[in-house]
């Protein structure tokens, strides 16, 4: 039975074991050198991890006294948040290197806070819930102000480490609102609680207890009204921080969501179901005129995020099972455009120096076709214009939407997607259509050209082979609805 | 049973009475003795409510470390709190007016609505019997909670990397002792043989 167990949980493991070892490793090696390889190693750590994870069974099972579940889902979504890191992390080498900050506790910080996501991903009750989400955040903290000498990073970090720990308070209050009121912290039992009950209801109590674990979920995936932080943190945090920060946490957050509001609470959709729509209302019109007036690339691409956020959240509030499975396909093609939108602005130089500002893309189509057809694939399909892969995602969400009548939710889905166009395609205007006083660097380091290439690869032909992310999304959406 | 409920008002009196002197004392120095009161004072209400493991931590981490060491930071980094705190007055009645808003409707809340009686609830884990608060947390702390309390020991680490990456720097030219330089240095790089010149000195 205990062998089992650790079976189950192994890619966390090895994860968390991968850490320590690379700690050490970075310890004694302390040069720039030793840097690159422990980034190379947390590379293939997170690699052998993707593969453990692939491998493993794909049956339900329990482990740790019921703390921890490796299901149908937990394990695509482990994919998806493993997929991640791990392109951003490949990213993040070179930039690294061009801005001084390279060094070992990088990937080390990347490798834990990965296994917090993963295990968050995992988490069957609320005390593993929060311990997850613990080990997730505080790398992350760190990561946001890792440029430590600029001013900006800094106060990134610190931001976001105050506006965090709020967060953390008010999920911890939910749950302690929610054990008092039905005695259990346990995903299982709580689903059990109200299974034999036709038309149960929850508590007062434990109501509360949700709305304040949602506003903790909201503020951790960026969703309005939670989101201020974002584009300051987004701004602030050097650009491959930012990067990590819009792929990996926010998916594995989204995936935590759409467990919580399933598993335990899924007999009271009616209850939860109007904060979610009031959340994915706010985002998407939030995202959709925020972004207007940006000027900074990375500010824009915290506002896009906020959409997006919106966009998946219209499929869980459809609560039923294809709503789910649209937020997974949704945010399994979001990982690819954003990972690959923050490789392209990753490669964005001039005289060696990072740009930032939306106008340093113009020009880019005359000096970089590639890099700027690239770009184009990206603007379009964030836009959601067919038949880019973009598209597809809203599509799965909001026809889940209109399945269950909230017809009007995906209206205004629609409509704030044709605003958000506009600023996606000002970008492809730039790129194209306009010219700057001064080339772009050429040249690319061969990580950031093998990302850049598998994202816009994937985003342009998910429409000729979409077989593979929609047949195992629809079998980790069916292991939430059994 | 009077005597308890009387020790228990003696000690929630003067921890109030404590923690309002930590946020009003003048001198910061008080305030973090005031904090150390408050901290025994919760302690002893610990015991009362019959957790006694939980009042020794309590002791032992917050008074023993945490505080002594917010003494050392209040002296060592010499904040100026009276500026700090100069809108204290100021915002005082809009804050109190805030915290009697929320303490009347808390009032109305749970006064006029019965939470939810009639739900179903889990069966909790009853209390152990015949074991002192030690033993029945060591009982479970390895074997029920061995997750979550692995799971805490990799955040505490994380803290530790995460602090030494933003504060250590590499403070320029230290002289550091260096064993294997100090053996392989020979005797042409450390001394000289000068031929000096009577009453002239090395030029």
């Amino acid at each position: 039975m205990s062998q089992s167990y650790l079976l189950v949980a192994l890619p966390e493991l090895f994860l968390l074991a991968a850490g320590l070892v690379l700690l050490v490793v970075g310890a004694f090696k302390e040069t720039a050198a030793g840097a690159r390889l422990v980034s190379n190693l947390a590379l293939g750590t997170l690699a052998i991890t993707l593969v453990l994870v692939l491998v493993a069974a794909p049956d339900r099972a329990v482990a740790f006294r019921g703390n921890f579940v490796m299901d149908g889902f937990a394990g695509f979504m482990k994919v998806v948040v493993l997929l991640g890191a791990l392109g951003t992390l490949a990213i993040a080498q070179p930039y690294l290197r061009r801005e001084g900050i390279e060094r070992f506790e990088y990937a080390v910080l990347v490798i834990f806070s990965t296994a917090g996501m993963s295990l968050l991903l995992s988490a069957n009750s609320f005390l593993a819930l929060y311990i997850s989400l613990e080990l997730m955040s505080l790398p992350l903290y760190v990561l946001a102000a890792f440029q430590r000498d600029t001013y900006k990073s800094t106060e990134a970090g610190l931001k976001y480490f105050v506006l965090g720990a709020l967060a953390s308070g008010m999920l911890l209050y939910g749950v302690s609102l929610v054990y008092g009121f039905t005695g259990t912290i346990f995903f299982e039992e709580l689903t059990a609680l109200y299974l034999d009950e036709e038309g149960a209801e929850l508590p007062l109590g434990a109501l509360v207890g949700v709305v304040f674990i949602a506003a903790g979920l909201a503020f951790k995936l960026g969703a309005v009204p939670f989101h201020m932080w974002t584009p300051d943190v987004y701004e602030g945090a050097p650009t491959a921080v930012t990067a990590l920060f819009a792929a990996a946490p926010k998916l594995a957050a989204m995936g935590l969501t759409v467990r919580v509001f399933a598993e335990p609470f899924g007999a009271f959709v009616a209850d939860w179901q109007q904060i979610i729509i009031a959340v994915s209302v706010g985002s998407m019109v939030l995202g959709a005129f925020g972004a207007i007036g940006q000027r900074n690339i990375k500010r824009l691409l915290a506002y896009s995020g906020i959409g997006h956020v919106g966009y998946a959240l219209v499929g869980l509030a459809a609560g039923t099972q294809s709503g789910v499975y649209g937020v997974l396909v949704y945010m399994t093609i979001y990982l690819f455009m954003t990972v690959g939108t923050f490789g392209v602005v990753l490669a964005l130089r001039r005289r060696g120096q990072s740009l930032e500002q939306i106008d340093d893309f113009a020009g880019l189509g005359k000096d970089q076709p590639l890099l700027a057809l690239a770009t184009a694939i990206f603007m379009f399909s964030l836009a959601g214009i067919p038949p880019l892969a973009g598209f597809f995602g809203k599509l799965y969400v909001f026809l889940a939407a209109i399945e269950v009548g909230l017809v009007w939710l995906a209206v205004i889905g629609v409509l704030t997607s044709v605003v958000g166009a506009y600023y996606y395609l000002r970008i492809v205007k730039l790129v194209y259509f306009d010219s700057a006083p001064e080339a772009l660097d050429r040249g690319m380091e061969p990580e950031l050209r093998g990302v850049i290439a598998v994202s816009a690869v994937v985003t342009a032909l998910f429409v000729v082979v979409p077989g593979p992310i929609l047949g195992s999304a629809r079998v980790a959406a069916g292991a939430l609805f059994p | 049973m009077t005597v308890a409920l009387f020790v228990f008002y003696l000690l929630a009196g003067v921890c109030i009475a404590a923690a309002v002197m930590v946020v009003s004392a003048r001198n910061p120095v008080h305030s973090v003795l005031f904090l150390i009161l408050a901290f025994f004072n919760a302690a002893g209400m610990f015991v009362l409510a019959g957790a006694e493991f939980l009042a020794m931590v309590l002791v032992v981490v917050y008074v023993g470390a945490v505080a002594v060491l917010f003494l050392f930071v209040v002296m060592m980094l010499d904040i100026d709190l009276t500026a700090m705190r100069e809108g204290f007055l100021k915002f005082l009645p809009v804050g109190a007016l805030i915290g009697l808003v929320l303490l009347v409707e808390l009032f109305l809340v749970f006064g006029t609505l019965s939470v939810g009686t009639a739900a179903p609830i889990a069966a909790a884990v009853p209390v152990p019997e015949g074991m002192s608060n030690t033993e029945a947390l060591g009982g479970v702390l390895y074997t029920e909670y061995f997750f979550a309390f692995q799971l805490a020991g990799i955040i505490l680490l994380v803290a530790i990397i995460g602090a030494i990456t933003l504060t250590l720097r590499d403070r320029g030219p230290v002289k550091r002792q260096d064993i294997g330089r100090q053996v392989h240095r020979e005797r042409p790089a450390a001394v000289q043989l000068r031929k000096v010149d009577s009453g002239k000195g090395i030029g």
